[in-house]
């Protein structure tokens, strides 16, 4: 499959005039046209958007003036990230012809920085599945195996840069969606520390652990779009002030001397041979490139599916309060009264994936259950943490497959939601712990079916984990 | 933590969510419902006696957020744009239906 060009190439070709922006949207265009039908990847395409920016890049570098860092980067959007005027559907039915009136902070620094905002990406519903089969739009299918889910909920992010429908994305991560779906398009995707990157203008699912982040097809890329998106946002209290780092030079420092963890609990029962295979001989890339590889032990991973279930779906009972057919969106026509107007929406505008969390999440906040189920939860999430914080006292990066498989069939989960829970086993852990990570190509199944590693580090330290990626990764090629 | 979830607790559940149910749904939710609880109670497991909930990450961190923004007017959302996405309006504010019975 023919990869996109990295940006370094982009940027020398727009620069001299070789390449002009406008014919660059154009040939996306053309692709996504031909292709998109195929694999469902883009919803809405904001063409009058990106061609504006691709006429005043050509004029910028007409003029011979310096370029910004993405200069005509052809770049897609999660459909759960809202564009001023563009529609954001989330994947669901009860946003169908919402055009939200603002930007997203980090839509709108990746524009500021000059890429073109091609349009938006496929998505499970309010981002909660990791097949991208919840999308209400249809599912997205993988570029590598049309007959294989993508993974999700960033699977139209992933899939765009697998095809090259775009040269890189944006997605979000709440439990796993950037790192799964990267793994299982065999591309590189970035989950940011919480706090790193604004989340204003994310509509949002499980607000103490959505995070935005890049997908691209190398690992020097993401960490360029992770420069630009990331630090402090007035829009958004909680995002860091912290200093932010030149990643993609952190990225290009190597690795020799560093301290690897491997966590014996992710390579267990469940742990696909092949898949386990390929993560090894990334390890011992690692080990090849001067790393000391050290076996760690973290016993609370086995809790963090159930941890993360009551965490995530209670915030998202309180945070999907707000469809409710009253300012935005869906309403049902079915009723004459208020409490009725609101039941009747939400119902026939949510699909089963975000019913099932709604009320899972409602239970668990409920009178009598709280404690039991919500502040239990709570507790286990700090001894999770901490675990991991005692691991990094020793380890510089811990590293883990990212899934326990590689891209499963379309159809083979859907009847069980705790088996498509388990698909994000290895990398709920770090959405509970706030920590970053990195999934990178780290090899092929013997049917062709690409395989991630998950990179993990402390919090703040991206440049860490994007340093190990790009070993990896260079031991690929 | 292992009670079982029963049609009432589902109705229940679903009137303060906010979702009308049909039979069907609540049907099937009762057993998905039952089965995620299950699952869950293996927290149980887990002496957590003294532990301090974690409800969010930053206090894990040393760079802290960056606080509360200053208390000043600015320019907000332009009220028509706004307005315009709402299923019914009366230009200045959102319209729904009759809350109260008479």
């Amino acid at each position: 499959m023919e990869k996109p060009k990295t940006l370094a190439k982009l940027r020398a070709e727009i620069s001299s005039g070789a390449t002009k922006a406008v014919d660059l949207a154009a040939g996306y265009y053309d692709r996504i046209a031909e292709i998109n039908p195929r694999l469902n990847i883009y919803l809405s395409l904001s063409k009058e958007r990106a061609l504006t920016q691709a006429e005043r890049i050509d004029a910028l570098a007409g003029k011979g003036d310096p370029l910004p860092p993405l200069a005509g980067i052809p770049v897609g959007i999660k459909d759960v990230l809202v564009m001023q005027g563009a529609p954001a559907t989330a994947g669901s039915k009860i946003l169908e012809g919402y055009r939200p009136p603002y930007d997203c902070t980090a839509v709108a620094r990746l524009e500021a920085a000059g890429a073109m905002l091609l349009g938006k990406l496929n998505c499970d519903e309010f981002a909660m599945g990791s097949s991208n089969e919840n999308s209400a739009y249809g599912p997205v299918r993988n570029p590598v195996d049309t007959e294989r889910v993508p993974g999700g909920s960033s699977g139209g992010s992933a899939a765009a840069v697998a095809a090259n429908l775009a040269v890189a994305t944006l997605g979000t991560d709440t439990g796993g969606s950037i790192r799964q779906p990267a793994s299982f398009c065999g591309v590189v995707g970035v989950l940011p520390t919480w706090s790193r990157v604004s989340r204003y203008g994310l509509i949002a699912f499980a607000s103490s652990l959505d995070r935005i982040g890049p997908f691209a097809a190398n690992v020097r890329d993401a960490a360029t779009l992770l420069g630009v998106i990331a630090g402090y946002d007035p829009k958004d209290a909680t995002s860091s002030t912290a200093q932010v780092p030149d990643y993609a030079a952190e990225s290009d420092k190597g690795v020799e001397g560093m301290r690897i963890g491997v966590p014996a609990e992710y390579f267990a029962e469940g742990l696909d041979v092949e898949v386990c295979a390929e993560v090894e001989s990334g390890i011992d890339a690692l080990r090849a490139a001067g790393c000391s590889i050290k076996p760690i032990s973290l016993p609370h991973t086995k809790y963090a599916i159930p941890t993360y279930y009551l965490v995530a779906t209670a915030e998202a009972s309180a945070n999907l309060a707000r469809f409710d057919g009253v300012r935005y969106g869906y309403r049902s026509a079915a009723s004459d009264t208020l409490s009725d107007m609101y039941s009747h929406s939400r119902d026939e505008g949510f699909g089963a994936e975000v019913k099932r969390r709604i009320l899972l999440g409602t239970y668990a906040l409920s009178a009598g259950y709280y404690d039991a189920y919500y502040g239990k939860a709570q507790q286990v999430r700090r001894l999770l943490a901490e675990e991991f914080l005692r691991a990094f006292a020793e380890v510089d990066a811990i590293v883990t497959p990212t899934a326990p498989t590689a891209a499963f069939k379309l159809g083979e989960k859907t009847g069980d939601p705790l088996a498509m829970y388990l698909a994000d086993i290895y990398t709920v852990t770090a959405s509970l712990a706030g920590i970053c990570g990195v999934s990178v190509p780290c090899g092929t199944t013997s049917a062709g079916l690409p395989v991630g590693m998950q990179v993990l580090a402390q919090h703040l330290n991206e440049g860490t984990a994007l340093r190990v990626a790009r070993a990896v990764e260079a031991a690929q090629s | 933590m292992s009670d079982k979830v029963t049609v009432e607790d589902v109705e229940r559940v679903a009137e303060l969510a906010h979702l009308q149910l049909t039979p069907d749904e609540t049907g099937a939710m009762l057993h998905d419902l039952n089965a995620i609880l299950e699952y869950v109670a293996e927290l149980n497991e887990l002496d957590t006696a003294g532990v301090l909930p974690l409800a969010q990450v930053t206090e894990l961190m040393d760079a802290t957020g960056g606080g509360l923004r200053s208390d000043v007017v600015e320019p907000s959302l332009n009220r028509a744009i706004v307005l315009a996405e709402a299923p019914e309006t009366d230009g200045v504010f959102f319209k729904v239906p009759k809350v109260i019975e008479r």
